[in-house]
Parts: C-alpha cells; structure tokens; sequence
C-alpha cells in the first residue's frame, strides 16, 4: 500500500517535471518504508528506470520525445555517472557541494528570470 | 556539428555531476536543452526522460551488484507510478509553458538549498 502512494507521487512528480523523481522516491522510502539510505537509493534507481521509461512513451505517443538529443545525452552521461560514482568516495566535500548547489541555484535563476 | 559535441560533453558532465552527487541527471537535461538548445520546456522534459534511462540502467546494474536493490518494492512503485505518469504528462501539457518552466526553477533552488543543507551537517 505505501509502495502505491509512492508510486503514484513519483510518477507524477517524474513526468511533470522530466526528472527521475529519486528526489521524492529516496526520502518516501526512508520515511514511510523504513529503508536504510543505501537500499532506499538502490530501489529508487531500479523503480526510476520503469517510471522513465513509461514517462518517455507517454511523451512519445503525443510527438514530444526528440530521440537524437535523448541519447546523444543520455549515453554519454551513463559513462559520465560512472565515473562520477567511482569518485565520489574520493573527491566529495562539503566545498564541492556548495559549488554544485550554486550551479544548480545559478540555472534556477536563469530560469526564473 | 558542434551542437553535438555540446550535447555529448554536458552529457558527461551531467552524468558525473548525478553520480557524485546522487541526484539525476534530469535535473540538468532539462535546463540545458531550454537554454542552450531551444527546446520548449515539454519537449525538454520528454527528452530529458528518455535520457535518463541509459543512466539508470547503468546504476541499477552496478547497485543490483552490490545486492542493494530490493526488487519487489521496487516494481511495485515503477507499476503503479505509470498512473502518476499519466496525470503528471497531462498535468505538464495543460499548464502554460512559462509556468511550467518557473516550477521546475523552484524545484531547482529546493534541491540546491537540500544539498547545501547536507554539506552543512556533514562539515
């Protein structure tokens, strides 16, 4: 039954704003499922993969999906988040955060304005 | 030309920056094809989906690995989220364009306040 909520939240979530939606997905589970962090991190990327999918196929039907720029984004950055993960016991810190933070409050900004 | 090679390498940064962070890639597909790409903001969106799936084939792959996964969960909330999908497409498609682009920056300021939260109590 808490699977369902959080299925249902995240599927809206992920399609309504093009993300993942592990934003959502990770914390549900910690909080409402009891998980650990790393099993709840593990869990929302295999449950991302089928809300993705069926988020591209929904776009698609309706001629919204552009696959050349998909995958000319999409498997470079599958090499690229393995690296990232390789590294992340390595070079992560709270400095590098804040510089991530403000990256992502910097295209916000640009955003909005 | 080079939109390609702009497209591959913010690819790569976009995948490092997820791994490294633990965040998507979602969260900067979608503004990179708005502002360097011209794409609408729900084309955008629609893209950004299909490219986060090579993404998190990759990551689930390695997590099943390490026995993190727990699979039944985890279909359960991918099935059911189809119906969240639905309603979130015709939620996106409904709303004014520039709306939904605002949205999604204040999405994008929660998630940067909530990691520079966690570098905070980590230091």
């Amino acid at each position: 039954m808490r699977y369902i909520a959080i299925g249902l939240t995240a599927g809206f979530f992920s399609a309504l704003f093009g993300v993942g939606g592990g934003i959502v997905v990770v914390p549900l589970l910690m909080l409402a499922a009891r998980f650990g962090q790393r099993s709840a991190m593990a869990t929302s990327l295999a449950a991302i993969g089928l809300i993705a999918f069926a988020g591209t196929v929904s776009y698609a039907l309706r001629g919204d999906v552009d696959y050349e720029y998909g995958l000319l984004l999409g498997l470079p950055a599958a090499v690229g988040a393995i690296g990232g993960t390789a590294l992340q016991q390595r070079v992560a810190g709270p400095a590098l955060s804040y510089a991530f933070a403000g990256l992502l409050a910097a295209i916000a900004v640009w955003l909005l304005v | 030309m080079v939109e390609i090679l702009a497209a591959v390498v913010i690819g790569l940064l976009a995948g490092a920056l997820g791994g490294l962070f633990g965040v998507g890639g979602g969260l900067i597909f979608v503004p990179a094809l708005v502002l360097l790409f011209d794409f609408g903001q729900v084309e955008a969106e629609a893209t950004s989906l299909l490219a986060i799936i090579p993404v998190v084939l990759a990551g689930t792959w390695r997590q099943h690995l390490y026995g993190n996964v727990r699979w039944r969960p985890a279909l359960v909330i991918g099935l059911t989220a189809i119906a969240g999908v639905e309603l979130g497409v015709l939620t996106a498609k409904s709303l004014p364009e520039e709306t939904l682009q605002r949205l999604f920056g204040v999405l994008l300021l929660v998630v940067a306040a909530q990691l520079a939260w966690r570098a905070r109590r980590i230091s």
